[in-house]
Formats: C-alpha cells, sequence, structure tokens
C-alpha cells in the first residue's frame, strides 16, 4: 500500500490527471494559482448570470417593482413643481438602487447563506483564494444588476423625459464603474464581517437599507444634506458616486452647491475602493483564523 | 512516520480539541494518535459525539486542533493548508451543497473551477463522472430536483474532480436506501482502486459498512480510540469462545447431556425452541460455546451416541458492534444523553446545550433536512 505512480496511465473517470505522488500534486506553478482564481471568478459568477435567465419571474419583479418605487417620487416632485433635472436625480438613483440592493441582499449576507447551504466548508477546503469567490459574487451580481438598472434607466427615461446633458462622457463612464468597484468591495467586506458577527445577518441587512436609501440621496440630491450628506460621501460609495454621476450627466442643470466636484468624488472613490479591498480582504482572513480556531465554517447539521 | 521514506497520509499525534462553549467547554477530541498509511482504507466507527466529524475537519484543514499536530502526506493541517486543499477532497452524507438554480452539469462544473480545471476540460470532466456515477439521466436536471440519493451520486462526482490523493468521507451514506447506499460504496472502491495510494478516511456509524470497506477501523468514543486493527482483529477481541448453532432432529436427554461432554462452556435452546417448546417442533436447535473450533469433533461425534442426528451446523462470528459494546458497555442505539456531542457548528448555534438534540440520531437529522 504504497504511494506510486498510478496503475492505470490513460486518462478515465476515476483518473484525471495522473501525478507521481501526492507531493506532487501539492505543488502548483504560480501560473496554477492564478488560473485557478480567475477561473473560480467565472465558477463563481456562473450561477448569477444564469439565474437571470432562468428565472424570468425575477426579471419581471426586479424592474417592475423599483420603476414604480421612481415613479413615486417623480409624481410627487412634479406635484410640487420642481425643477426638471429632479426627475432626473430621481431616475438615476433609481436605476443605482438596484446595485445597492444587489450588495447587500446577494454580497453582504451571502456568506452566511452559503455557510447555512454546506458551501462555505467546501469553499474553504478547495485550493483557490476566497477572495476569488467574492470577486465572483460580485461579477455575478454586477451583470444581474446591471440588467434591472438599465431596463429601469431606459424605461423611466422613456415615460418621463428625462434630458440627459453629458459633457465628459469618459469621465462618467469611469465614476460609474469605480462606484460599483467600491459599492461592491464594501459588499465583500460586509460578507466577512456579517459572517463573524453570526446569525444576525438578516437583520443588519434590514437595518442598512432604508437608511442608506436616505443618506445616499437616492431620490434627492445629497447636498441638501448638508452636513449629513459631506459624511456620507466620505464613507458610502454610493452618495459620492451618485452625486458625482448627476453632476455629469445633468451637466447644464442648476445643482444644488456643497458638494465636492466630480473630479474629486472620483478621486474619493479610487480611495474607497483601494481601502474596501485591502480591508475585505484582511476581514477574510481574519474570518478564516477565527472560524478555523472556533468551528464557525459549519452548522450543526453539516 | 510509516516505515519506509514516505509520509504517512494521515499522521496524527495528541490531537486536543475543545470547543469553548457554556456551560462548560466539551472536549471533542482527547489525545488522539493515528497513524494511516497511503493506500488504506481506514475507517472511524462511532456514535454520534464520538469526535469523527471534529477529527475529519481538523484533517480537511477546517478546524484547528487545540492541542496536538496533523499532517497530512506531510503536510501540515495548520500551516500546510493550500497544500492539502490541492490532494484532498470530502463528501459528508446529507450535503445539500450549490445551487438549486443550477442543473447536475452546471453545478458540478461549477465546482470544476474551483480546483482550477481549464473550462473545457472541466465539462468533459463533469460529463465523465455523471457517466460513471450513474446520473446521465439526470444531466441536465436541476439540483433542486434530485432525489437524496442522486443528490449523493452528484456529491460523489464533485468529490472526485479535482483527483484527490486522499478522500473524506464523513457518514457518506447516511440517509440512503440500501440501493443507494450500495452504489456508493461500490462507485468509492472502485474509484479507490484506480490508483495504487489514494486513501480514504470513512466515518460512519454503521458498523456493517465500516467492516465491509474498511482495511483498518478505529472505535472511538468520547474523543478517545478505544481500539483499533482489521475488523477480523477487533472482533478477535471479543471472541473468547467458538460459538455454533446446531440443527438436530432430536436430542435425548436435553442440552444437559450436552453440557456434560468435554470442551463445552454452555449449551442452551435457541431462543424459537424456548419459546415454542420442542414437543411441537420435528427439529431441536442448539446454541453450542465451545473451548475452541477443536471441540466441535468431540461434539459431533458425541451426538451419534445421543441419537440425534446433525440436520445444520453454523458457525457464529462476533459482530464490530459485539466489539464496540465489549469496549464501549452500550451499543450505538443505546446512546445515554451526554454533552460530549461534537459541536459542528459556529458557538451561536451551540447555545444552550440541549442534550436532547445533542443526542439526536443523525439519520433523523437526515429525514429533516431531506423535508
Amino acid at each position: 500500500m504504497s504511494a506510486g505512480r498510478p496503475a492505470v496511465p490513460g486518462r478515465n473517470a476515476f483518473v484525471y490527471r495522473p501525478t507521481a505522488s501526492p507531493q506532487a500534486a501539492a505543488q502548483w506553478t504560480r501560473r496554477q494559482v492564478v488560473m485557478t482564481n480567475l477561473r473560480t471568478v467565472a465558477g463563481r459568477a456562473y450561477p448569477r448570470v444564469t439565474g437571470l435567465f432562468r428565472e424570468k419571474s425575477w426579471v419581471f419583479f426586479e424592474i417592475l417593482l423599483p420603476f414604480l418605487s421612481t415613479s413615486a417620487f417623480v409624481f410627487v416632485y412634479r406635484a410640487l413643481q420642481a425643477p426638471p433635472q429632479y426627475i432626473g436625480f430621481v431616475v438615476l438613483g433609481g436605476a443605482m438602487t438596484a446595485f445597492w440592493l444587489n450588495v447587500i441582499w446577494m454580497m453582504a449576507q451571502q456568506l452566511w447563506w452559503e455557510k447555512s447551504q454546506g458551501n462555505l466548508e467546501l469553499y474553504f477546503a478547495a485550493p483557490m483564494n476566497i477572495m476569488a469567490v467574492l470577486f465572483g459574487m460580485a461579477f455575478g451580481g454586477f451583470v444581474m444588476s446591471s440588467t434591472r438598472a438599465t431596463a429601469v434607466l431606459i424605461i423611466s427615461t422613456a415615460i418621463y423625459g428625462v434630458t440627459f446633458s453629458i459633457d465628459q462622457w469618459a469621465l462618467l463612464i469611469g465614476v460609474f464603474f469605480l462606484t460599483l468597484a467600491a459599492l461592491y468591495g464594501l459588499g465583500m467586506l460586509l460578507a466577512s464581517l456579517f459572517l463573524m458577527w453570526g446569525r444576525e445577518a438578516w437583520h443588519l441587512t434590514q437595518l442598512l437599507v432604508e437608511p442608506v436609501y436616505f443618506v445616499s440621496g437616492l431620490n434627492f440630491p445629497i447636498a441638501r444634506l448638508g452636513v449629513l450628506g459631506s459624511v456620507a460621501i466620505s464613507i458610502l460609495p454610493l452618495a459620492v458616486g451618485l452625486d458625482a454621476m448627476r453632476q455629469l450627466a445633468f451637466a447644464g442643470a442648476a445643482y444644488p452647491i456643497g458638494t465636492p466636484s466630480p473630479l474629486i468624488e472620483a478621486a474619493i472613490l479610487v480611495v474607497m475602493v483601494v481601502v474596501f479591498l485591502v480591508l475585505s480582504r484582511w476581514a477574510l482572513a481574519m474570518l478564516e483564523r477565527l472560524a478555523r480556531k472556533e468551528g464557525r465554517l459549519s452548522v450543526r447539521w453539516q | 512516520m510509516s516505515g519506509s521514506s514516505e509520509p504517512l497520509a494521515i499522521d496524527v499525534r495528541g490531537i486536543r480539541r475543545v470547543y469553548k462553549v457554556k456551560p462548560k467547554p466539551v472536549v471533542a477530541l482527547d489525545g488522539v494518535d493515528l497513524a494511516v498509511e497511503p493506500g488504506e482504507f481506514f475507517g472511524l466507527l462511532g456514535p454520534n459525539g464520538a469526535g469523527k466529524t471534529t477529527l475529519i475537519k481538523i484533517l480537511t484543514t477546517l478546524l484547528l486542533p487545540s492541542e496536538g499536530e496533523a499532517r497530512i502526506f506531510g503536510f501540515d493541517v495548520q500551516r500546510q493548508t493550500r497544500q492539502i486543499r490541492r490532494i484532498m477532497n470530502m463528501v459528508a452524507g446529507g450535503e445539500q451543497s450549490g445551487y438549486g438554480i443550477l442543473t447536475v452539469r452546471e453545478q458540478l462544473w461549477m465546482f470544476s473551477q474551483f480546483y482550477g480545471l481549464p473550462s473545457r476540460d472541466g465539462w468533459n470532466r463533469v460529463d465523465e463522472l455523471i457517466d460513471a456515477v450513474g446520473l446521465d439521466e439526470q444531466r441536465q436536471q436541476r439540483v433542486s430536483t434530485l432525489s437524496t440519493g442522486q443528490r449523493q451520486k452528484m456529491n460523489f462526482a464533485r468529490g472526485l474532480l479535482n483527483d484527490p490523493w486522499i478522500f473524506f468521507l464523513d457518514e457518506p451514506t447516511l440517509g440512503l436506501d440500501v440501493s443507494a447506499a450500495r452504489s456508493v460504496r461500490e462507485l468509492v472502491l472502485a474509484w479507490k482502486a484506480a490508483v495504487p495510494g489514494r486513501t480514504i478516511l470513512l466515518t460512519t456509524h454503521y458498523m456493517a459498512e465500516a467492516d465491509e470497506l474498511c482495511d483498518r477501523i478505529a472505535i472511538v468514543d468520547h474523543g478517545r480510540i478505544l481500539a483499533l486493527g482489521t475488523p477480523d482483529e477487533l472482533k478477535r477481541r471479543v471472541q473468547r469462545e467458538s460459538v455454533f448453532r446446531i440443527e438436530l432432529d432430536r436430542l435425548e436427554g436435553g442440552v444437559g447431556a450436552l453440557r456434560r461432554l468435554r470442551g463445552v462452556v454452555s449449551a442452551t435452546l435457541a431462543a424459537g425452541d424456548q419459546a415454542d417448546g420442542q414437543a411441537e417442533r420435528q427439529t431441536v436447535e442448539v446454541n453450542l460455546a465451545l473451548v475452541d473450533d477443536a471441540a466441535l469433533g468431540e461434539v459431533v461425534g458425541a451426538l451419534g451416541g445421543l441419537g440425534a442426528q446433525i440436520l445444520a451446523l453454523r458457525k457464529f462470528e462476533p459482530s464490530l458492534e459485539d466489539v464496540f459494546v465489549e469496549l464501549v458497555g452500550r451499543g450505538f442505539d443505546d446512546e445515554p444523553a451526554h454533552t460530549g456531542d461534537e459541536p459542528r457548528s459556529d458557538p451561536d448555534d451551540r447555545e444552550p446545550l440541549a442534550p436532547q438534540t445533542e443526542t439526536t440520531d443523525s439519520r433523523e437529522r437526515e429525514e429533516e433536512v431531506v423535508a
């Protein structure tokens, strides 16, 4: 009974990549490590992208309901005879809501859900970096939410006659992707933290939805919040990203003053991306250490 | 270490694992030493709470030991987790992993990506394994619609995706019907036979399964290894006498005549005969305990003198259950309520410790999950 060269040299269902010994099989090149992590991103994104088209009812509810809530604010602003660009602000906010909901419901509490399903220990028992799993979740979530956000944006723009005035396309697109990177970076960080805090992930998620809607100024310009708005801009990617995008998408409109220029806000977003990614990596490492020490990677019945 | 220069498949030294839970810490493993050679099919046999799953979690790098050290093919489970994760895989009974929205094929492909298989290779490998585990008809079926047995076959396919050198099976046939359990066992044996050196650590509390599959078995209880050896070695520990059942056409003088023969330790009527009464039966069944097998010849010869003709003769071997009862003082099903069950969860799920839940038979737990 000794480990040696496989008796069955050919490949079959029970012999995929014959290796001379366990020690040889355990030595991976840097390329193998990198490619495994990249493939993990694709693998973990797959269920989300596939799910988007497989459950058509999801598409309906994910588009119709946000459109209705956006419409409610449109009618309120019209009734108050607010400046026309406010309709555009609300539509843009409605589109970005999709990403925040995705981050909070399908990123932040995802690891907790994975744990209850028994997936988490399989992730940790596999040879990839767990950050790759989070990147996969983020990428899949981005694709899912983009569909919803785009649909809300197009339908609302068409129905309510929103007119965009964009001078700096490149900066607008850059700010959009930076906002998403920061948002999903925050989601990755929250995923680890929620798992460490325990079973209250669902409550924490609930707690973060409405307050973040408010301080991010999803339905009104953040500058209206004064100091609170400034604080939000300094810590919430949604607040700073949305504010920058509004300034860039409605360049000709009279915008409430009091917030930084889009360029400065783009710089804030860059800092947020770096900070959230570094923190999420640190939190994951700490989570794994703590989980292995205290046995937190699975629940009782697994 | 083994006699040769190559490292042991599993080398566990003085492993202790204590869970800090209220009202008092739970000792799940209490100084376990274990050496498993490459190529062995090794079984951990014990009731719920014995420490089997805790040991598997330590060996699969998911849990740190409180004390002691463990190595997998020479790699330290505390510090060389990446290397270990590249050469091992695991499957647990009642596993519900994955995403119900995916098909069997997609789910397996997703897991193949976690082990770095190139995408096209991954699809091919998945198809090979689906055929091998007999899920051809379920290939495009959603995971959420699979039966328990089909799901477990899929889990096995997942566990084999990366060609592991060591395969950890934690109660893999839990909740499966007889046919599905047999199918799973055959799969495991076929996979192991394909490459010399592949090692399996199986935890189970199905004694017949351990007896059938394992080269060696460790009987564990309350975090300690009580006995270790091949199934035959373990059985010999409790086999102090040779036990036979003899069916006779008649027995003049009753069993008392047999007891007087040399080499006979005891002779009793079989339970059925005692209940029915000898007068109404055409034959007599007697349980005989002899000092050793050699005494049987004398008994057979003497039976002729008593006017009895032997119609059937069967020798009884002790089972692993007999070994367990001998070692532990109780059977698996007689497990007393205690708080020593291995906590399988995070502390949030363990408080407060509820003895009724802790000692719930895992077969019942499986049914709840499936329902």
